[in-house]
């Protein structure tokens, strides 16, 4: 049987924006894939862990506050420290063109900001995941 | 409305008319769409005439501006009387940058003030609590004490200009800072003015910046309503608010019936506890949104106007100042595309303008660029701009509620009352707003409803310009807001050299008696007080009301 992508959606932080998070969440359900959202108020710490609970192939990470070159950031570092290779990170939310290239550069895969069709979340995870 | 004879007489006239003239020309030249629907599918017809609004009763539906049930607006004299007030809300970084862009608003033309507070400070942790890691200042100013608060008002006169704060869990303690930052200006409490949201059922709903457990909650709520009408009689002690339910993905009919739903909720709680409907009401005020659907958005604030006079009546409302639903409107922050910014001004134009033609009392037109960022200081210039020229240069200011009497709107907000009181219904039957909440059937529907509207744009049944039409390959050129990057440390500092210098003796009392008063039913705030005016900080004062009501963990639901 073929592998299921299996995705974890998190809210870093404090920012209770969880529309496009849910939203995203369903569309990569419809799209066949296993979603786990890990609901509001989410420590890298707790990201990381759960996506190694749940034995996940992506991180998607959603954030309107602002304050995604702190927390993003936190949670590559952490899959960093922890010697996880294997499992992407996207993200998105309110973020300046500007700060793209240094999430990406950070370990940040894909960056999607607003206005981006579900597809293509869908079509970035489909052609980068790693297993 | 009309005659019988009449009626009949115009409803043979609208058949032949549709037999006829209407379909010949569409069979030669087909309509655009199959089915015409509005954001919250409603089937919208292709002519409104008489025989649509013939139900209504003129005196007992309408009547006029000033008069129940206030459809047509709540002041007989509008805006021809006094414009709404331009109201912009702000706030970023540290106290000291956003005081300076409240004197640059101001000076702008604006005529009241509305204060954005980063997240650290809408979940009640001080700025150097770990929770509070990255958000400094991101989408709002950071304030843990009465020492920021000082900072922040430095130099406005509180005295002459009215203030809404968007705080909701710890909204008292917020208001605190703020009567005791007055007092200490010399200014008495009873001619200060403003609003606080301190709205929790939107939080649970929709927005998420909740803390504490519902009975708390609505608790300090209550305390509010009580402390205000007999101490802070200008002060709004609520803003129930639709805005943030719209936000997270509802239709205008959810929005209305849901933010209606919460207004009678907080009003059966407060008589609950004894206190008198004619007292409070008064004092409740309103937050909607203004999304793309022109007249369905007006027909929206017409609705509610009524639907409030109606229930408020309903629930033992004497007093004619109880009935009258006071509301802001702030334009859709969701509908901004981040792709050509500078097209949200047009977008904005058309929102604050059917806020205007629904009668809002004041007003926040949307900066251009808050796709990408908070606003830089020209964006939100142009946009308290866009507000000054619909109120000073259009002419719909001219006579009160100018689109009154049309069949369209008059049917549309007839439709929406209706399928407002359908959802009353159907939350009563899961127990009440706050069941309701628990068993995630807000949540739910506002999911459905924000999946739905993505699937149409993605699929472009529904066009956005700029994002699924009339695309652009351009790099986004808009000045982005740059902040003081020395402002946390600032913060941070100040917190440490207040809590060196602040009276610890008074403080543990103070903060000692809270706990106390918490634990039984006295209302709370002027226990709050103390703590505020004893230079408490807002965790501290939070961290109490953490320990003696618990917190809240919300359902997960997608």
């Amino acid at each position: 049987m073929e592998h299921k992508i299996r995705v974890l959606v998190a809210k870093p932080g404090l920012d209770g924006h969880d529309r496009g998070a849910k939203v995203v969440a369903r569309a990569l359900r419809d799209a066949g894939m296993e979603v786990v959202y890990t609901g509001l108020h989410q420590t890298a710490e707790m990201i990381v862990e759960a996506a190694i609970q749940e034995d996940v192939d992506v991180i998607g990470l959603s954030l309107l506050s602002g304050a995604h070159m702190t927390l993003f950031i936190d949670v590559a570092d952490l899959l960093k420290k922890k010697n996880i290779d294997d499992v992407i990170v996207v993200g998105g939310g309110i973020i300046p063109e500007e700060d793209v290239p240094k999430l990406k550069k950070a370990g940040i895969a894909g960056v999607f900001g607003p206005g981006t069709p579900c597809d293509d979340i869908v079509d970035f995870i489909k052609k980068n995941v790693k297993r | 409305m009309f005659e019988k004879k009449e009626l009949e007489k115009i409803k043979r006239e609208r058949a032949r008319w549709e037999k006829t003239c209407y379909l010949r020309l569409k069979n030669k030249y087909p309509e655009r769409k199959e089915k015409f629907e509005n954001l919250s599918d409603v089937e919208i017809k292709n002519v409104y005439g008489p025989d649509d609004i013939s139900n209504l009763d003129y005196l007992k539906d309408f009547g006029f501006p000033g008069v129940y049930p206030f459809l047509r607006g709540i002041h007989a004299t509008k805006y021809r009387g006094r414009l709404w007030t331009y109201r912009q809300f702000s706030g970023f970084g540290s106290a000291e940058e956003t005081n300076l862009r409240y004197k640059y608003l101001l000076d702008h033309g604006e005529t009241g003030l509305s204060v954005a507070f980063d997240y650290p400070t809408l979940y009640g942790y001080d700025t150097d609590h770990p929770m509070s890691r990255g958000e400094f200042g991101k989408c709002g100013v950071a304030i843990s004490s009465l020492k920021d608060m000082e900072i922040l008002f430095d130099g406005i006169p509180i005295d002459k200009v009215t203030t809404s704060m968007t705080i909701n869990g710890p909204a008292s303690i917020v208001w605190g800072f703020y009567i005791a930052m007055a007092e200490n200006r010399g200014i008495d409490r009873r001619i200060i003015g403003g609003t606080i949201q301190n709205d929790i059922l939107k939080e649970y709903i929709a927005q998420k910046s909740f803390i504490f457990p519902p009975e708390p909650s609505m608790r300090l709520i209550v305390d509010t309503f009580e402390f205000g009408y007999k101490e802070i009689p200008r002060w709004n002690t609520i803003s129930i608010s639709g805005y943030h339910i719209r936000e997270a993905g509802s239709t205008a009919i959810q929005e209305l019936a849901f933010t209606l739903g919460d207004g009678l909720e907080y009003v059966r709680w407060a008589v609950k506890r004894g206190l008198n409907i004619d007292n409070f009401a008064p004092r409740l005020s309103f937050f909607f949104n203004s999304h793309n659907d022109f007249f369905e958005e007006i027909a929206k604030y017409r609705a509610a106007r009524r639907i409030w006079a109606r229930k408020m009546k309903e629930l033992g409302a004497k007093k004619s100042r109880s009935l009258l639903m006071r509301f802001h409107t702030q334009t859709a922050g969701c509908t901004l595309t981040a792709q050509q910014p500078e097209i949200n001004i047009t977008r904005v134009t058309l929102q604050g303008l059917a806020a205007v033609l629904g009668g809002t009392q004041s007003l926040h037109t949307n900066s251009m660029d808050e796709a990408l960022a908070l606003p830089s200081e020209k964006a939100a210039r142009i946009a308290l701009r866009t507000q000054q020229i619909i109120a000073e240069e259009s002419g719909v200011t001219d006579t009160v509620d100018p689109l009154g009497g049309s069949y369209y709107i008059e049917w549309l907000t007839d439709k929406m009352e209706e399928e407002t009181y359908k959802y009353f219904d159907r939350v009563d039957k899961l127990g009440g707003v706050i069941p309701a909440i628990e068993k995630g059937f807000y949540q739910r529907e506002i999911a459905k409803a924000a999946y739905k509207y993505q699937k149409e744009i993605d699929e472009k049944r529904r066009i956005i310009v700029g994002v699924n039409k009339y695309k652009m390959d351009e790099p986004i050129e808009i000045p982005i807001l740059k902040m003081d990057e020395k402002g946390e440390q600032r913060q941070i500092n100040r917190l440490k050299k207040l809590r060196k210098e602040r009276n610890k003796q008074k403080l543990n009392r103070n903060l000692n008696r809270l706990k106390k008063a918490a634990e039984g039913d006295e209302n709370l705030m002027p226990f709050i007080l103390d703590c505020v005016h004893s230079y408490a900080t807002l965790g501290e004062t939070c961290q109490v009301f953490r320990n003696v009501f618990g917190e809240y963990e919300e359902p997960v639901i997608y």
